[in-house]
């Protein structure tokens, strides 16, 4: 009798779930030290779900986004994407902005036959990690070139770097910048780090004071940013910082303010470009949320809708057909540019470079891959 | 040259809060003979109460000068850092007066991990920015080295604390019978010694400054959230054993050494050849160095005058 019910309690609540909707899981840092890309990323995931939906959904069904926040913090990631794989059953999983947190999600998927699509994790490893994981963004070896190119056409000769080396993608963009920048007559006059989380910098910065830089790298995330441009004023280090798309967040500014005026950043898109895909995603989100977008946002909306093109495509949402269809992605218009994705699995797209501005980001130039 | 001072400047208003926090582990630890673990979560709060002070009371006074608006909050976070010392010591520590020290030990840790958690569910766990009480501006005059004056503020109001609670403890009945309980409990209670009223107020002294910490430590850095007081808390700690945990001046100065070394280590990184990322490890290198060649730390004497 026992084994009965055990097979009987076993049959029943899968098949529940999964008769009318497709789950589709999202993890976000939702909460945490980097919360502005959870919130960002999430909601216009959830647009493009919603969008989808209200259109009917994919393959005569709705789909389900079942959203965990992983509180931005080491572990928690595996934890809360083990959790939807196992107990959720999800069809594929959408996220991480942040490399380390994907890189914590892509084996566990690449093991499970699921399919990861991430929206914005730049640093090459994530997709290293299988051919089930996918990311719909540029990678950092072109985001270090893009800054090593936009500092030398500024003229800046010396240059000082600072890493998060708690963060591949700050590790791995300030190695690519260094490289290149090296390679085309740059110097480095000073290299430098700290570790998610801190918040005194000021040794780091004196010690960069002293090699008078033309600028300052800061490859780390938003959080630690803001609190770095102030006390670099603090401290008389007047040069520009410049940075890759982690700073992208209003609360660079907010942390940030004076002090981050003047510096740059390399980003996916900019709002004041005119290209109707952004102008018309920038009207639908401002109806929605009643707030402005950021590249996180704009990211998030095409991992979901580049995955729900795959599902039509392949007809089905049984992973290993959805992973060939997601892999054959070619010329999708996404609202961040048309997006192909490469043998690696990863898109090739320009990168705009943005000026913190009045407490904005004003759009600069745009480099091309 | 000028470098070495900036990185020395730098590292002594990072050592200034270390030392605020680093006494109110040692004067618990002279009275009762256990560490409060849950004293860097008091600080977490006091930061906390600063932010909501200073956002409530802005609109209302505005008419006041910044020193006497700065000075108010400070204040307000201190009796409020004092009242929910007490209120841990009340709740959490009393009932386990009589028991093994482990028992209190493992309670602490305890009610670290509720404030954590609970100021998560509160304050939520994304980092705030914590409103600038004063505004900071250079203090010209000092060559190539650039100074600022909450970092002055921050030294000056710390050495004035320090200077209150010397005096508390050794000119005042009630330090006099924190002194005694100190020294012989049982003995000062047959002397007519109130020994909970000592131990709250004790307990109540020590979150204070805590608070005061939090202010400083919340306006040189300026971002809070709810997990702050974890390492400062671990490293005030670690200065309270450097200086001999029980003494007031050995709090004092391991705090000013901590900050010291851990800024010297970060800014000397390539000279010295470790990583900066280490900057939390050498402080607990310190504390396995300490507790190895010299476990009573610089100032601690046997049992004497302990506070």
């Amino acid at each position: 009798m026992l084994p009965l019910l055990g097979v009987f309690a076993c049959k029943k609540s899968p098949d529940a779930g999964s008769l009318d909707v497709i789950p589709v899981g999202e993890f976000a840092s939702l909460t945490g030290a980097t919360a502005s890309f959870g919130q960002s990323s999430h909601k216009g995931t959830q647009m493009a779900i919603d969008e989808v939906n209200a259109a009917g959904g994919v393959l005569g069904k709705k789909l389900k986004l079942i959203t965990e926040d992983d509180q931005s913090r080491p572990g928690e990631a595996a934890t809360v994407v083990r959790k939807m794989l196992s107990r959720d059953k999800i069809v594929a999983l959408l996220g991480e902005v942040a490399s380390s947190r994907s890189l914590e999600a892509a084996p566990l998927c690449q093991q499970a036959g699921i399919p990861m699509i991430s929206p914005a994790s730049t640093n090459p490893k994530v997709t290293e990690v299988g051919d089930f994981v996918f990311r719909v963004c540029f990678i950092d070896p072109f985001q270090g070139t893009v800054l090593s190119k936009f500092a030398l056409s500024k003229g800046w000769k010396k240059v000082a770097v600072l890493t998060d080396v708690k963060q591949d993608y700050s590790v791995g963009l300030s190695q690519y910048f260094k490289k290149h920048f090296t390679a085309n007559g740059g110097e480095i006059v000073g290299e430098q780090s700290y570790s998610s989380g801190d918040k005194d910098f000021k040794a780091q910065l004196t010690a960069i004071k002293g090699s008078q830089p033309d600028a300052v790298v800061a490859s780390g995330y938003y959080t630690e940013t803001g609190l770095i441009s102030l006390q670099a004023r603090e401290l008389q280090v007047n040069a520009p910082l410049l940075g890759g798309d982690g700073w992208d967040s209003p609360s660079l500014v907010e942390v940030g303010g004076k002090a981050i005026e003047g510096s740059f950043f390399s980003n996916h898109f900019s709002v004041e470009d005119p290209a109707p895909a952004i102008q018309g995603f920038l009207k639908k989100y401002r109806t929605k949320f009643g707030a402005e977008p950021d590249a996180m946002s704009a990211l998030g909306y095409d991992s979901a809708m580049i995955l729900v093109d795959a599902m039509k495509r392949a007809g089905t949402s049984e992973g290993p057909k959805l992973k060939a269809a997601i892999a054959s992605t070619k010329d999708f218009a996404a609202v961040t540019g048309k997006i192909t994705l490469n043998a690696e699995r990863n898109a090739d797209k320009s990168a705009v470079m943005l000026e913190v501005k009045g407490g904005q980001f004003r759009y600069v130039e745009t480099v091309a891959p | 040259m000028n470098e070495f001072l900036q990185q020395l400047i730098n590292g002594l208003s990072l050592g200034a809060v270390y030392a605020l926090i680093a006494l109110g582990y040692t004067m618990v630890y002279g009275v009762l003979r256990f560490i409060n673990f849950a004293h860097g979560d008091v600080f977490m709060v006091g930061a906390f109460a600063g932010m909501y002070f200073g956002r409530w009371l802005k609109p209302h006074l505005v008419g006041w000068p910044e020193w006497l608006f700065a000075g108010l909050i400070l204040l307000l976070v201190m009796v409020a850092c004092a009242a929910l010392g007490g209120l841990v010591e009340r709740l959490a520590y009393k009932p386990l007066r009589e028991k093994p020290r482990l028992t209190v030990l493992i309670t602490a840790i305890g009610v670290s991990l509720l404030l954590e958690y609970t100021g998560q569910l509160i304050f939520g766990a994304a980092p705030r920015g914590f409103p600038s009480l004063l505004t900071s501006a250079p203090i010209a005059g000092l060559g190539g080295l650039h100074v600022s004056n909450i970092q002055m503020i921050v030294l000056g109001v710390t050495a004035a604390l320090l200077m209150c609670l010397h005096y508390i403890v050794m000119r005042t009945r009630m330090g006099l019978a924190m002194r005694a309980l100190s020294l012989n409990p049982t003995a000062a209670s047959l002397m007519g010694v109130n020994n909970s009223v000592v131990i709250s107020f004790t307990f109540g002294l020590g979150s204070a400054l805590a608070g005061a910490g939090a202010v400083f430590y919340a306006s040189l850095y300026q971002a809070i959230d709810p997990f702050m007081g974890v390492l400062p808390g671990m490293k005030a700690f670690v200065a309270a054993v450097l200086g001999g945990i029980g003494s007031l001046p050995g709090a004092m100065v391991g705090g000013l050494i901590l900050g010291v070394i851990e800024t010297l280590v970060v800014g000397y990184s390539q000279v010295l050849g470790v990583p900066p990322g280490y900057r939390d490890a050498v402080a607990f290198v310190i504390l396995i160095l300490i507790l190895l060649f010299k476990p009573s730390g610089l100032f601690g004497k046997t049992l004497k005058e302990k506070v």
